[in-house]
């Protein structure tokens, strides 16, 4: 790139005052609380909005200049890779249930994450963080449609990608990123700032891009490591935004610190919950590996996020105290994980499979605490049963936690031999949690949880068959008619890896691609 | 003292603002990982932009550098002539 650099006439910080302050008007016959009427009720006190300033000082005409360069080495990239059949490069097609994760999973969650900045932007009445939450929300919506452009390419191919969209409202584990969005954007603009553009963007998006896309480069994948990168650099601004509005909410009142810490403790343990699938992605859908799940957290969130946390001391603000917690599952989260995915697969939008002897190895050096005492004897009984032909496909719904909405899968901390349970009665109703931490989020507003969508409730109730199915009748299978609710194709878009037509299609494409036939 | 860190893309746009970077701060660790540079530092990272313009050869606004970045850590401050990475503590 060889841009052009204008002499500008003002210094960066005079345009940005021009081009955010300068904008502004003061209302002069409707009133402050009319137009910005969600600001008041979460307690929230603002006294100068003018002290919140974009540190990048980044203004409307700058942000579309590189924002337009960077569509364009996007697009090229993607032209090429699909040009020269780039899909066939990937180390090995079982990385492609990564990229089914990530689209049906991840990508709907951008366009959600476009419209909560859309609104909460049009909440605030100071106008640095309006601008900044609008080129947040532009990102958001680009993110989105350049991930469906760039794995387009793929479901021309490969199964399980056609109606991301769909499964996304539907398939029971993609409840897990939809919930946590939808309990964001239906919170005040406060919270969802500090959700999002804190807890989420600042505290764990490194957890999910980083790993993700130097996990695409590793793995040939270029079309992914571009959108990949292409939205990071976005979010490094985020960040920047997600910790600015912090700063500046603190600094205002100190009446804001208790409830901004009780913001952090929810959206820190409600986003590493989330992550749950990142973590299996990163030890075990990653043909080849990057970095395991636990060194990824101590980097990220251990070194980095201790870093913030010492910094945010002088408010007064501390470490969640989930951290402990965390702390103590970095061990067993992406295994417990994997078994539960592995147990579910028949009604999945992706592939499972048993890791082979190398990569046991790899998770027992990585995880020399946990993993050949309690995962390797697991997986090995398992790959020895399928072998025998008694592949078992778990049909059985499990209790879902009525907060994060994962199955009860997770182990209680400090003891991996034993489930954690806890429950609460509400108005006559029992509800179900994985963790001392989603119970408490419940307690505190249980009006908002007991409304969620569970998709085994769900099941249960009959919502999730196709129109006109009647389970009443002799030989009712509910899977296939859940599977079709979904859009699945039984024993296509399912199932293991092993066997299937991605995997026959794959070999042989390769194949067509080093000989002449 | 805590560590910041900006992360760029592996590229030739950014192989000469990596020489700056690391040519003005010393102190600072280049981490080359898949596809990627990390740069840590403790305490504080200064991005300079007439450096950057030595090496290039050629005028450089500091904002371009929104096309190459991954992510950071710290707080910051951009002006037009340099971008800096803090921690408070």
């Amino acid at each position: 790139m060889d841009m052009q650099v204008a002499k500008k006439k003002l210094g960066l910080k005079e345009r940005y005052a021009v081009m955010t302050r300068g904008l502004d008007w003061t209302p002069s016959y409707q009133k402050m609380e009319d137009i910005y009427p969600y600001i008041a009720y979460e307690g929230i006190k603002i006294h100068d909005w003018d002290k919140w300033e974009d540190p990048f000082r980044l203004t409307m005409d700058a942000y579309w200049k590189y924002q337009a360069e960077k569509e364009r080495k996007l697009y090229s990239v993607l032209d090429a890779y699909t040009q020269g059949n780039g899909h066939l490069n990937v180390t090995d097609a079982r990385y492609l249930n990564t990229v089914k994760l990530f689209l049906s999973g991840i990508s709907p969650l951008e366009y959600v994450a476009h419209r909560g900045f859309a609104h909460a932007g049009r909440q605030f009445p100071g106008p640095g963080p309006r601008v900044a939450c609008l080129m947040q929300s532009v990102d958001e919506i680009r993110h989105a449609q350049t991930q469906v452009h760039a794995v387009s390419n793929y479901n021309k191919y490969y199964n399980g990608m056609h109606d991301f969209h769909h499964a996304h409202d539907r398939v029971w584990f993609l409840s897990v990123p939809k919930s946590f969005f939808d309990d964001a954007i239906t919170a005040g603009p406060f919270e969802f700032m500090v959700s999002i553009g804190f807890s989420f963007e600042y505290v764990l998006t490194n957890l999910l891009f980083v790993p993700f896309v130097s996990g695409a480069a590793y793995n040939g994948d270029m079309a992914a490591m571009t959108f990949g990168f292409s939205a990071q650099s976005d979010e490094a601004r985020h960040m920047t935004l997600g910790l600015e509005v912090i700063k500046f909410i603190l600094e205002q009142d100190p009446d804001n610190v208790p409830i901004v810490q009780r913001w952090i403790n929810k959206w820190t343990w409600r986003g590493y919950r989330v992550l749950t699938l990142v973590a299996m992605m990163m030890d075990y859908m990653l043909p080849k590996r990057t970095m395991s799940w636990k060194e990824s957290w101590e980097i990220y969130f251990e070194e980095n996020g201790g870093a913030l946390f010492k910094d945010l001391a002088r408010y007064g603000i501390t470490m969640p105290k989930c951290a402990e917690h965390i702390a103590l599952e970095k061990d067993h989260l992406s295994h417990q994980a994997w078994s539960t995915f592995y147990n579910y697969a028949a009604a999945s939008n992706f592939h499972t499979w048993m890791p082979d002897e190398d990569e046991m190895d790899w998770l027992a050096s990585k995880y020399p605490n946990s993993f050949d005492k309690h995962y390797r004897p697991r997986y090995e009984f398992w790959r020895e049963q399928a072998a025998k032909g008694n592949r078992f496909y778990n049909k059985t719904l499990p209790m879902l936690c009525q907060t994060c909405q994962i199955p009860m899968i997770f182990t209680e901390p400090g003891d991996p031999t034993k489930i954690c349970y806890r429950e609460v009665d509400y108005k006559g109703d029992k509800y179900h949690f994985c963790s001392d931490h989603c119970k408490e989020i419940f307690e505190y507003e249980p009006e908002k949880y007991v409304q969620a969508w569970l998709p085994v409730h769900q099941i249960y109730q009959g919502n999730c068959f196709p129109e006109g199915t009647d389970p009443t009748v002799e030989g009712f299978d509910p899977l296939a008619a859940v599977l079709k609710y979904y859009h699945l194709e039984n024993g296509r878009d399912n199932l293991d890896f092993e066997g299937s037509e991605d995997q026959k299609n794959f070999a042989e494409w390769r194949g067509q691609a080093t000989k002449n036939i | 003292m805590s560590t910041v860190f900006l992360a760029l893309q592996t590229n030739e746009d950014t192989r000469p603002i990596i020489e700056a970077i690391l040519q003005d701060n010393p102190h600072a660790v280049c981490d080359e990982q898949p596809a990627m540079v990390k740069i840590n530092a403790e305490g504080k990272l200064v991005v300079r932009r007439e450096t950057i313009e030595e090496l290039l050869g050629r005028d450089y606004d500091l904002q371009e550098l929104q096309v190459n970045m991954i992510t950071m850590s710290g707080n910051l401050d951009q002006t037009d002539d340099e971008m800096i990475l803090f921690w408070k503590n």
